[in-house]
């Protein structure tokens, strides 16, 4: 019965609208500007809090993340869907985690935080959205033109287990290394005095609304590329009301909250560089559907077993490490020094991929 | 005889791609499908009725599905 609502469209409506009004709420409890929730902010703050990029104004143990992950890990085991499975080109989901990881950075957004901005009124968000379809537009071409990564094998449980364990040991790290007000670093962590890496939830409310969602996009397979995706391809409008009901709740909870300030110029957390706004989600857009899901879906992937999808998420936050390291990641004051040929070596890569794998299937 | 597609181990979107690719290579008849997880399972059997096509079973098959969809 429960099974059969989470597969309906109010299945799908109901996790959009979940996401809708707790991101807000997230907002309003501490965590950044239109950045409630944020796949790829979030994973980039980790990357920080453990020192893959010294960046110190974007270092914090997102709790929503290992949330996410344990969410979905939990609702597959209670519904009897945690499949151990790997092996479909994990190299490659990994290149694809790490490219698609400095596209969004160079946006300044998931696709989730595209949507929540535009619900905040950040208007930057639009071009946002509309590289983010022409990415995923440009990677169902390759989909219909045969690309794939081979099929993935069942494997040994524990392979599955994998991610979730790291999880779980980050999660015992904050524990054991909390932050210390006006220390930068806890023990082995890093944490941010300023700047969004500072802006954060309380620990338990952050963890709680993670595994919330965890638990209900593993359920409803919340997928905001294949939202776009399914609607180009298939013409199926399944997934995609489940991003509209994301918008609109985020909307409607933003108006309530007085999170809504409509505009282009001084919004928090992005920049006004229009034409990069678009391109670094072109790269984030195709990379996601190269790879068979948006960052959030990865997660869930990765909970209910999916070792290829851990192998992206892995990819994700080193990609996050480059991304500041090497000044690709953009900032309120415009794009990074070398964010733009990112940009365009990101989609070189993803056009070698989609034109050199589409052998058949045996 | 039914045709087989075997979407085993394929993520998103390739087994409804390959039903897709089925069903509009064989206009009607009887289509199995094997897949190996749930989502997929929810996504072929939606895929084959928006077609028009009805799910006749799905059944356990090793640790995933065996759909079957027809059309008369």
């Amino acid at each position: 019965m429960l099974r059969k609502f989470f597969a309906s469209r109010g299945g799908i409506i109901s996790i959009g609208a979940f996401i809708g009004v707790f991101a807000p709420l997230l907002q309003k409890w501490g965590n950044p500007g239109n950045m409630g929730i944020c796949v790829a902010c979030f994973e980039r703050d980790i990357a920080g809090a453990l020192g893959l990029h010294r960046a110190t104004v974007v270092q914090y143990m997102r709790p929503e993340i290992i949330g996410f992950i344990l969410g979905a890990l939990i609702a597959a085991y209670l519904f009897k869907e945690f499949r151990p499975r790997a092996g479909s080109a994990p190299i490659v989901r990994f290149v694809l985690g790490a490219f698609a990881m400095i596209g969004a950075l160079v946006f300044l957004g998931c696709p989730w935080r595209a949507m929540l901005r535009l619900a905040g009124g950040d208007w930057n968000s639009i071009f946002g959205i509309l590289g983010l379809i022409g990415g995923i537009w440009v990677g169902t071409l390759f989909l219909r033109g045969g690309y794939n990564l081979g099929r993935a094998q069942e494997t040994h449980t524990a392979v599955g287990w994998i991610l979730p364990l790291i999880m779980m040991g980050f999660l015992a790290l904050m524990l054991l290394y909390p932050q210390i007000p006006g220390e930068p670093k806890s023990g082995v962590l890093f944490y941010s005095l300023k700047g969004p890496g500072a802006m954060h939830a309380p620990l338990l409310i952050s963890l709680g609304v993670g595994l919330a969602v965890g638990v209900l996009a593993q359920r409803s397979r919340f997928c905001t590329m294949g939202a776009f995706r399914d609607l180009i391809l298939f013409r199926q409008t399944h997934l995609f009301s489940g991003i509209v009901a994301l918008v609109v709740f985020a909307f409607i909870s933003n108006l309530f909250l007085k999170q809504f300030h409509p505009g282009f110029a001084n919004q928090p957390v992005a920049h006004t560089l229009s034409l990069w706004n678009f391109g670094g989600m072109v790269l984030a857009g195709l990379a996601f559907t190269l790879a068979g899901g948006c960052p959030g879906r990865q997660l869930f992937l990765a909970g209910e077993g999916d070792g290829d999808a851990a192998v992206f998420v892995l990819g994700m936050i080193v990609g996050a490490g480059f991304a500041h390291n090497f000044g690709l990641a953009s900032s309120p004051q415009g794009v990074g020094p070398h964010g733009i040929a990112a940009v365009i070596i990101g989609l070189v890569v993803c056009l070698f991929i989609g034109f050199t794998m589409r052998k058949k299937v045996a | 005889m039914s045709d087989i597609v075997d979407a085993r181990g394929l993520s998103c979107p390739q087994p409804v791609l390959m039903t897709m690719g089925k069903i509009k290579k064989v206009k009607k008849g009887e289509i199995a499908i094997l897949v190996d997880t749930d989502t997929s399972k929810e996504n072929v059997s939606r895929a084959a009725t928006s077609q028009g096509w009805k799910v006749k079973d799905v059944k356990p098959d090793g640790t995933g599905y065996r759909i079957t969809v027809v059309k008369k």
